[in-house]
């Protein structure tokens, strides 16, 4: 059976004499190679310059935070039971009086960990927070010599709270909404 | 200074003749005699004979030395595996190359004339005046027969070369 | 009565300054082909080759010298100490000496003192290219046996048999341009190539034979056999570090360079050039131009390189033996037929 229309019948046929002095195959080779080294190359300074990222690309989390700098999350564990490969894992605690400023509703995360070694990267935890809390983002997630340390915590997660340290979401937000408006259009 | 030049070439030659032929290890013994080849080729290059010169290391240095290191690296000949010689072999090898010896000084004493310094011609190492020399007047017949018996030693080697072929 | 009687003070400062030249030229042309090497090999594969020391890479060969300098200097327990050590050496000094015949140009006149740009005029210039080529071979046997490592070996016996079978080939295919022109001397044979005049019109076959022997005597692709890294693991140098590996590889390119010198001038006129009369240009625009004709043959020694793949071992025999030999005779006897009808 033909699998594809590219296959090609292997015939040990006896070469002629313009066949096996090779000359023409050499020229035809180096014909190639000359092409080649014309042509403009698409290598990309890598720490010089870099690629764009296509909005859809995901890469290491970011927990927001909203306009005051308050933590977004209130540890509803929905993403938890979300994601598909079990990387995510929290602890709520109950906001104590005073700590208004620090996180928006009365709940909140007092650890909230995502195993990079387990996340597959798919999304879905995104999608099922109903509070905006975590986004996927263009940052990709650093190697490691340890197990343990790519078990991140809320210290690599939440984003800080000056304007500079700020993560920008706002391409990836709107991916999501149109998405998920998609999505309802369709039922 | 061209005598000193020739003392140390002279020297140097005889030096490593003898390495030569004391060097325990084969390989060394090769590289010796290469050294000694060049001191040669230098003993040339001042009798202005340069074609003979660098013939000479073409040759020698360069082809049949290298045959002989590339039998002996394959060979893998070291001390080791050097076979003992017993005291008989070794005598007998002396008395035979001292006989040798005294016949080729026996033969060869009366046999050497050295050139008069008039006789000299320094231009006779050229190779214009070498090749008309052999291709042209004095040893046309010589050169040709040694023309043929290459051929022969080719021929020869091809036919040892196939022979399991065809038998 | 010999050579060394007349000495003349002048004359041998004049040729120390131009030996510290050539030899400066050459180092320096072998140190940038290196670059060239991998800046060629990058843009056949679609890469940037180095970019990172210096504008374009071109600080690259410092960098290197230093990395090499600065690397541990190994040497394996069992290995035999002073031609371990005396190897690199060789090939290196062998390949150094090859560029003394050349002649990189007519006379210059420096403060009115016609010069002669070429270190020695040899009557026998040729000869004394193919004898050292020849020689070269020692220092890669050297190491290759010395290292006592049976791939090191394995490369210096596959370097000493593919550098005798392929002398035989080059020596035919330059006795051709030797009858024709008549001379052993590479200065005879510049001057005897004027304008276009090139040797190469009348000796298409033997230059191609002589290209790809030279190929074969660089120990370069397709034919680097002797340090094949895929079988070998780099041959006869796998034992070494360090600058003693530096000076084996950079032996290679002085090798590559001075080859290319030699096809230039034996087969593509040398210095000579079509268009300018002779004039007071001319002793300069010469060497420019034979400088040309060498960076091209370097860059098409690179641009197989980074085309052809590496001939298996009895392929490699079976060419130089059974096809360039007898192309290489076919060529002499042809050659002697002009020679005879159309030289009266």
């Amino acid at each position: 059976m033909q699998l594809t229309n590219r296959s090609k019948n292997v015939v040990n046929k006896k070469m002629s004499f313009a066949e096996r002095i090779y000359l023409v195959a050499i020229a035809k080779g180096m014909w190639i190679t000359l092409k080649h080294f014309f042509r403009k190359n698409n290598t990309y300074n890598y720490p010089d310059t870099q690629r764009t990222y296509a909005p859809v690309y995901r890469g290491w989390h970011v927990l927001k935070r909203d306009a005051n700098g308050a933590e977004r999350c209130t540890a509803c564990g929905l993403c938890a039971v979300a994601c598909p490969a079990e990387a995510i894992t929290m602890t709520a605690a109950e906001r104590e009086r005073g700590e208004e400023k620090l996180y928006r509703e009365e709940k909140y995360a007092a650890v909230y960990e995502i195993n990079m070694l387990r996340c597959i990267f798919c999304g879905l935890c995104e999608e099922a927070c109903p509070k905006e809390a975590i986004f996927l983002t263009d940052r990709i997630v650093p190697s490691d010599y340890v197990r343990q340390g790519f078990i991140f915590g809320k210290d690599m997660l939440v984003e800080g709270v000056e304007p500079e340290k700020r993560v920008d979401v706002s391409v990836r937000q709107k991916h999501i909404q149109e998405k998920k408006q998609a999505a309802a259009a369709a039922q | 200074m061209d005598f000193y030049i020739f003392l140390t070439l002279a020297v140097i030659s005889v030096i490593t003749a003898l390495l030569m032929v004391f060097a325990r290890n084969p390989v060394h013994s090769v590289l010796y005699l290469i050294l000694t080849f060049f001191a040669i080729a230098g003993q040339y290059v001042m009798l202005n004979a340069q074609f003979l010169a660098v013939v000479h290391i073409i040759v020698y240095a360069g082809a049949i030395m290298v045959l002989f290191l590339f039998v002996l690296m394959l060979l893998n000949l070291n001390k080791d595996s050097e076979p003992q010689k017993s005291n008989l072999w070794k005598i007998s090898g002396a008395i035979t190359s001292g006989m040798l010896l005294v016949v080729m000084v026996g033969a060869l004493r009366n046999q050497i004339q050295l050139p008069a310094a008039a006789e000299y011609q320094p231009d006779r190492g050229l190779p214009a005046v070498l090749g008309r020399m052999l291709f042209d007047s004095e040893f046309v017949v010589p050169f040709e027969i040694t023309g043929i018996l290459f051929l022969a030693a080719m021929v020869g080697a091809v036919l040892v070369g196939k022979r399991e072929i065809k038998v | 009565m010999s050579l060394f009687l007349l000495f003349d003070w002048a004359l041998a400062i004049e040729k120390i300054i131009l030996v510290s030249v050539v030899f400066a030229i050459t180092l320096g042309v072998a140190a940038y082909s290196t670059w060239g090497e991998r800046k060629v090999a990058a843009f056949m594969q679609d890469r940037m080759g180095p970019s990172r020391a210096g504008w374009g890479g071109i600080l690259q060969p410092i960098a290197d010298g230093v990395k090499m300098f600065t690397k541990e200097d190994f040497m394996p327990n069992q290995a035999e100490r002073w031609l371990y050590i005396l190897a690199p050496g060789a090939f290196m000094f062998v390949a150094a000496m090859t560029s003394a015949v050349i002649p990189w140009g007519t006379e210059l006149t420096i403060f009115d003192k016609p010069v002669t740009l070429q270190v020695a005029d040899l009557n026998i210039g040729i000869l004394y290219i193919m004898g050292f080529v020849s020689l070269g071979v020692y220092g890669i046997m050297m190491g290759g046996w010395a290292s006592n490592n049976k791939y090191s070996l394995y490369g210096a016996i596959r370097a000493s048999s593919q550098m005798i079978s392929y002398e035989l080939a080059m020596g035919l295919s330059v006795i051709a341009v030797v009858m024709m022109t008549g001379t052993l001397s590479l200065k005879e044979m510049a001057i005897q190539q004027p304008g276009i005049n090139w040797n190469i019109w009348y000796q298409p076959l033997g230059f191609l034979i002589f290209f790809v022997c030279a190929l074969a005597e660089c120990n370069r692709a397709p034919f680097d056999l002797a340090e094949c890294e895929t079988e070998l693991i780099g041959g006869y140098h796998t034992e070494y570090s360090s600058m003693k590996l530096g000076f084996f590889l950079f032996a290679e390119y002085i090798n590559m360079f001075v080859s290319s010198a030699v096809i230039s001038t034996v087969y593509f006129g040398g210095y000579n050039f079509p268009g300018i009369d002779p004039g007071w240009l001319y002793g300069f625009a010469g060497p420019l131009v034979l400088f040309a004709k060498i960076f091209f043959f370097i860059f098409v020694f690179m641009w197989i390189r980074w085309t052809l793949p590496r001939f298996r071992y009895d392929q490699l025999m079976h060419l130089g033996w059974k096809s360039l030999i007898p192309l290489a005779i076919l060529n002499m006897l042809l050659t002697g037929l002009g020679v005879l009808l159309f030289s009266k």
